[in-house]
């Protein structure tokens, strides 16, 4: 509890680091003088520029990334337990590509960011409600069956957004389309986050209470049957948390990947597969690493690199890494 | 009187089976049919048949999670299940495996209180490995991970335990470590039924077998009657021997197939 507090305390040190670095450098000191200005009246010591910066520009986006991070990577190690397979992520149930589907779609026929969000939180639920369909509805479906259902339904979103790709027009809508997938924080405001952070928030809220009901779906449908756990109530109300959040995430970011994936095996480095510090821990390290590459995005070259990319390249090789190192273990046992 | 002491008994019965009858789908062939069967508390029942003759459907119907299609079956409280040992994706620590027996009486969104783990520890000294409680479960042998199952089915308090083959895939040490285990709880008033393909399993530790047939025939009985030689030899369509010895005062008995 201490430790995870300590570490609390960190992530919330490098937000703070966030807010400061970029091409415009603001002081640690004045980026702490102002965030304790919103919270009570305070004698400025800091240009009305450096204002701005921090609390228009880069505290959206911070708080942003943050929320998708922490949420992401929940829902990436609750879905692991659900399907019983550590090796899935978010964008496996296809919610994702249906999104991105819907964020694509208002981009070509609409100019309005709000409608582009709005377009992605339906192409979503939409995707969610085919894999459900493909599942035979109700009468509930094997981990496989989803897992499989998943791939079809991205296959399939993904080849309707190559066609978009393919119409639009190449001088004006195709570049904002490739750009918008690549992911990138790059858009978000305080508006953007008014509609994001509330389902971002109640998703991972949920989530981290239904951790216990998550470990046990671990075992397995018939096991956890068997144990007085009402199945289908709870595989839906995660898949559908799950897919508020990467329905959000692409609303408010486009598509940002792997953090689903790399986050929660990461953190079983340091708590196994301890369902009750599994989650938690996921929600910290999900935000750290999603601040730290939005950071990065941003500061590490003359022009911003998109999100989708840097988190990608970071991604891999720490997934490569931690596949050897089980692969290892998987050896010596 | 007789009829009495029945109805008397049967509500005192683990479970009481009255002409169950179970198919899949409407077409599907039965794989039970006209099943009547109870057993009495403390007792082992150990059910025998070959495979794909319904012996895990039997399970299923038994803990509730099938419906049977005829009959029905009336249970004297709730029945803990104690699956298969398989590989697991997880490798959860044993105490919190354990306490997710505990599942049902937890709240929606809530997780398990200190008495669920005071429990969970209490099933775990009951089989006497309280020390496994900090180790996790994907290391441990194929006996202990036995073991703790029947450790998390035991933290419900249920009035009886249902086995699918908990000695397979196991060496002899471990088979007897389970077969022990299973029977020193049977002692303690729990009633045990399990599946098992080794039928000197069922002359060692049941007080009753079912053998289940393809094409949903079934007998129940006391072991000497039905675990015989003929029986056997029909029942897995292959050549084998029923023997009885004495080994230092103790009769044993044993089945040996004569493999082709």
């Amino acid at each position: 509890m201490r430790r995870r507090f300590f570490l609390a305390a960190f992530v919330l040190m490098c937000m703070a680091g966030a807010l400061s670095a970029g091409r415009y450098v603001v002081p640690f000191k004045n980026v702490c003088g102002i965030l304790a200005s919103l919270l009570a009246p305070i004698e400025p010591w800091w240009t009305d520029i450096q204002y701005r910066v921090v609390v228009l520009i880069r505290l959206p986006r911070v708080l942003g990334a943050a929320l998708s991070g922490a949420a992401l990577a929940m829902s990436g190690a609750a879905l692991q337990s659900v399907l019983k397979n550590p090796l899935v992520s978010p964008q496996i149930i296809g919610v994702s590509s249906g999104a991105a589907f819907g964020g694509v779609l208002a981009i070509l026929f609409f100019e309005n960011a709000f409608a582009t969000m709005g377009c992605a939180y339906l192409g979503g639920i939409l995707a969610l409600f085919l894999v459900w369909c493909l599942c035979n509805g109700a009468r509930g479906a094997s981990p496989l069956g989803l897992v499989l259902a998943g791939i079809v339904i991205n296959a399939f979103f993904t080849a309707l957004i190559s066609l978009i790709e393919y119409v639009a027009d190449p001088y004006n809508k195709l570049p904002a389309i490739v750009v918008w997938l690549m992911g990138s924080f790059a858009s978000a405001s305080w508006d953007k986050l008014r509609y994001s952070a509330p389902p971002l928030l109640t998703a991972a809220a949920l989530l981290y209470f239904l951790r216990f009901r998550i470990g046990v779906l671990s075992l397995g449908s018939e096991e956890a049957r068997a144990l007085g756990i009402d199945i289908q109530r709870t595989q839906w109300l995660v898949l559908g948390l799950v897919a508020l959040v990467a329905s959000a995430t692409v609303a408010m970011a486009g598509v940002v990947g792997w953090i689903g994936l790399v986050v929660p095996h990461f953190t079983r480095i340091f708590v196994g597969d301890d369902y009750k510090r599994l989650i938690p821990l996921s929600c910290l390290l999900g935000t750290l690493y999603t601040v730290l590459i939005d950071t990065l995005a941003r500061t590490l070259i003359e022009v911003e690199i998109p999100m989708g990319i840097l988190s990608a390249l970071v991604g891999t090789p720490l997934f490569a890494f931690l596949t050897y190192r089980l692969m290892k273990g998987e050896e010596g046992r | 009187m007789n009829e009495e002491k029945e109805k008397t008994g049967e509500k005192s019965a683990t479970f009481c089976a009255d002409k169950v009858g179970f198919r899949y789908g409407l077409r599907g062939e039965w794989l039970l049919r006209g099943f009547s069967c109870s057993l009495p508390k403390g007792e082992i029942m150990a059910v025998l048949g070959p495979n794909g003759c319904g012996k895990t459907t039997l399970l299923k119907l038994l803990l509730g999670i099938l419906k049977p299609v005829e009959g029905s079956i009336r249970r004297g409280g709730h029945l803990g299940y104690v699956p298969q040992v398989s590989a697991s994706a997880f490798d959860h620590r044993v105490l919190d495996m354990v306490v997710m027996g505990r599942a049902a009486s937890v709240g929606f969104f809530s997780i398990p209180e200190a008495e669920d783990y005071r429990r969970a520890e209490n099933a775990l000294a009951r089989l006497g490995i309280r020390d496994l409680a900090e180790r996790g479960y994907a290391r441990l042998s194929g006996g202990q991970r036995q073991l703790v199952l029947i450790a998390r089915a035991l933290v419900s308090k249920p009035c009886g335990l249902v086995l699918d083959e908990p000695t397979s895939a196991l060496d002899f040490k471990n088979q007897d470590l389970i077969l022990s285990a299973l029977r020193q709880l049977a002692d303690e008033g729990l009633s045990v039924v399990m599946t098992t393909h080794a039928p000197h399993h069922a002359l060692h530790v049941a007080s009753r077998v079912l053998v289940m047939e393809n094409g949903a025939r079934h007998f129940c009985g006391p072991p000497e009657e039905i675990v015989t030689t003929e029986q056997l030899r029909r029942l897995y369509d292959l050549e084998l021997k029923t023997l009885r010895f004495e080994h230092r005062g103790r009769f044993l008995n044993s089945v040996v197939p004569i493999f082709s």
